[in-house]
């Protein structure tokens, strides 16, 4: 831990006014059944244990690596990377003296099949996420997994942990059944907002048709790099269903989904809203207003353009200096490390709201 | 590359500079206009089972963005022509015009009944488009989800220099970049053809990758995903590998995504290429070698100081190409059809040479 530290402040030339980092996309991971087990009740334990989980097959790509993990993430604890809290201190929070980070457990309850098994499974993911990681770890927040298939269970779970102070966002998968505009999902909307929490939407799960409206590609590379176009149809869906219109303080965060195409994708919808204003009267604003004043992204992974005034130029087209918060994807292979991460250039007053005041100020932390 | 220039806005874009559309619509008006070309078989059969045709909708009748409103639309071929004729060939004095006919046979589950149609299809454009009027190339329609009969069509006309390219729909049963469809890019290479990717398609399976959007404005915002899968696809299996001459156009995509396809393909690529050690060269790399955008719906930004900053982006002047999408509506008069402000040579690239070496016009 000491050596971590020690390295970081060379590293960073000893100047002393470091900016302050909150991690908005760090993974936990269940690490067995038996884990599993203390949290489920007897009868849904019992069906763990005979018919297990079931969600949509076919769409199983073999990932970079096991688990989609860094090598280095594995702990000495023989624990799968993620699911060791005093090994996550020491590689990442300690490490990069992280302020708070934020939980999102990808644990699949929320694309079970069987609605009532996955609201189960929400239950006990939550209350893991309490007892071993938020009662433990103060910098620690997390993120509440819910059965999202079904609003009704959803809400329910929203309402019973929603107040616990460690839980900071409702968090949903990119490929749900349907688009996240449509009615079925309004409810867990409507639960969030009383709890005043933003929902988050996180890179995965595994909807009812294919990764691409093209079918099934071959490769990992094109599950992975397909994600962004889930996200921009979950924009989409969300704008032009008036969900905000409905809903006007529900904030969303999208998390790992990249954000350099969002400004085409607002200059698209903007020129359809107008042309095709018929379908839809009942939407007043256009899209891009509508998505400046909801959408929030995390960074990571970083876009890279091959130029930096690219880069410059797309932060002035996307216009969300206030809504773009770093993440690092801990324990993941694409893992975006606080130091090197956001390309230079960026004013210090900038990289301190993408670095933790724009998370701190949606995430409600002091 | 893009630069302000001076006194570009005060003459029309046109104005001394050849043109070249690069997607122009010419719609079957019906089933009725293919029965002289189809076998007594399939005229029985479309008798019998009441078959109206493919059940695709990717231009609903009286959308604003099918036909722009207060056109009259007529629907047999002397009206679309005269109309084609009076907006856009003569105004812009069109060089070529290349048609992109959006007849979905790729959405006919029969393969037999799809190709029967598709070969109609040619023949009624052949006879009935291009006989009519010299400026205008076409597309040849092709049931694509059955690549070695596609192929059969594809060779049927590859001999007819007015066919310039063979036309797919976007949305696939499963992408291009898949080896099943190697008979097609085969056909393509035979006949030094371009592949058009065109908005649009009916495969049965959801527009996106969370399901089925409620309205067509959503669906018609999320088909420049579909495009973004398709490329990634035709790279990332290999299709320019194995086919290192192949020319793909993506027709009626919109544009400005591409620099951002492009930067997050390439970091895909950075990471993931030891699953894909085909692929050589950055992705990007590809797509300014193969790969040509038609330019309506530009999907431009508000501010034309980002519009030009976006085609910068693209790192490459060759990959525009000019188009009206005519009789869709996304421009509302004819001066707004091109971006204001693109250097002399780069707006000569756009409006006829990119399609020119492209289409080999």
């Amino acid at each position: 831990m000491a050596t971590a530290a020690t390295t970081r402040q060379a590293s960073t030339g000893g100047k002393k006014s470091r900016l302050e980092v909150i991690d908005c996309d760090i993974h936990n991971i269940i690490p067995s059944n038996e884990t599993l087990y203390k949290y489920l009740p007897e009868r849904w334990r019992r069906h763990h244990q005979q018919f297990g989980l079931r969600g949509h097959l076919g769409g199983y790509y073999p990932r970079a690596l096991m688990n989609a993990a860094r090598h280095d993430a594995w702990p000495p604890s023989g624990l799968p990377a993620g699911s060791d809290l005093e090994f996550m201190r020491e590689q990442l929070l300690d490490a990069y003296d992280i302020r708070y980070g934020i939980l999102n457990c990808l644990y699949g309850a929320g694309g079970q099949l069987n609605l009532e098994y996955g609201a189960a499974l929400a239950r006990a993911t939550n209350d893991w996420q309490i007892a071993e990681w938020l009662e433990p770890e103060p910098r620690l927040r997390a993120s509440i997994i819910v059965p999202y298939e079904d609003g009704d269970l959803a809400a329910e779970e929203i309402d019973r942990v929603g107040d616990h102070p460690g839980f900071v966002q409702v968090l949903l998968l990119v490929r749900t059944n349907e688009p996240l505009g449509r009615p079925k999902y309004r409810k867990i909307y409507r639960a969030a907002l009383r709890h005043n929490l933003p929902v988050g939407i996180h890179f995965g799960g595994a909807g009812a048709g294919p990764i691409t409206g093209a079918g099934w590609p071959s490769h990992y590379i094109e599950d992975h790099g397909g994600m962004p176009q889930a996200f921009q149809a979950q924009v989409i869906s969300l704008v032009c269903e008036g969900v905000f219109e409905q809903l006007p303080s529900l904030k969303v965060a999208l998390i790992e989904g990249g954000f350099a195409w969002m400004a085409p994708l607002m200059w698209r919808l903007d020129h359809g809203w107008r042309k095709l204003s018929e379908e839809i009267p009942a939407l007043r604003l256009p899209p891009s207003t509508t998505i400046r004043k909801h959408f929030w992204f995390t960074t990571q992974p970083m876009e890279e353009p091959p130029q930096p005034r690219y880069f410059r130029q797309l932060l002035e087209q996307l216009d969300a200096d206030d809504r773009m918060m770093f993440a690092t994807d801990y324990p993941h292979w694409d893992f975006d490390s606080p130091e090197s991460a956001v390309p230079s250039g960026l004013s210090r007053e900038l990289r301190k709201k993408i670095m933790s005041e724009n998370a701190r100020s949606l995430y409600g932390l002091d | 590359m893009v630069r302000e220039s001076g006194n570009e806005a005060q003459r029309p874009f046109w104005s001394g500079r050849p043109v070249i559309d690069c997607d122009l619509h010419n719609e079957v008006p019906s089933l009725e206009v293919l029965r002289p070309y189809l076998a007594d078989h399939w005229c029985d059969y479309i008798e019998e089972s009441a078959f109206r045709g493919p059940d695709a909708d990717d231009y609903p009748k009286g959308a604003p963005t099918t036909i722009r409103p207060g056109l009259e639309w007529e629907g047999e071929v002397e009206g679309q022509l005269a109309l084609m004729r009076r907006q856009v060939l003569d105004p812009l004095q069109v060089e070529f015009g290349v048609l992109d006919c959006a007849y979905r046979v790729q959405g006919v589950h029969d393969p037999e009944l799809a190709g029967a149609l598709a070969s109609a299809i040619n023949r009624w454009q052949a006879e009935h488009w291009l006989d009519r009027d010299p400026r205008l190339r076409a597309s040849i329609v092709a049931p694509t989800q059955s690549p070695v009969l596609a192929a059969r069509e594809i060779d049927r006309w590859g001999a007819d220099a007015r066919f310039v390219q063979a036309v797919m729909p976007v949305r696939s049963l499963i992408p291009y970049g898949n080896r099943i469809y190697d008979p097609i890019y085969e056909a393509a290479a035979r006949h030094d053809l371009v592949v058009g990717i065109q908005f649009g398609g009916s495969p049965g399976h959801p527009p996106t990758p969370s399901g089925w959007l409620s309205t067509y404005l959503e669906e018609y915002a999320a088909m420049a995903q579909v495009f973004q899968s398709q490329v990634t696809s035709l790279i990332v299996e290999g299709v320019f590998d194995r086919f290192p001459d192949l020319r793909v156009s993506l027709i009626e995509a919109g544009c400005t995504w591409m620099p951002s396809l492009m930067w997050r393909l390439d970091k895909e690529w950075r990471g993931l290429r030891r699953d894909i050690p085909w692929v050589k060269r950055p992705p990007s790399d590809y797509i300014r070698r193969h790969i040509r955008l038609t330019l309506q719906p530009v999907d431009a930004p508000p501010s034309g100081k980002q519009l030009l900053e976006v085609i910068g982006q693209l790192d490459s002047d060759e990959m525009l190409m000019f188009a009206t999408d005519h009789p869709h509506w996304h421009f509302d008069r004819l001066e707004e059809a091109f971006p204001a402000g693109l250097s002399d040579s780069l707006a000569r690239r756009v409006l006829a040479d990119n399609a020119r070496s492209f289409y080999r016009l």
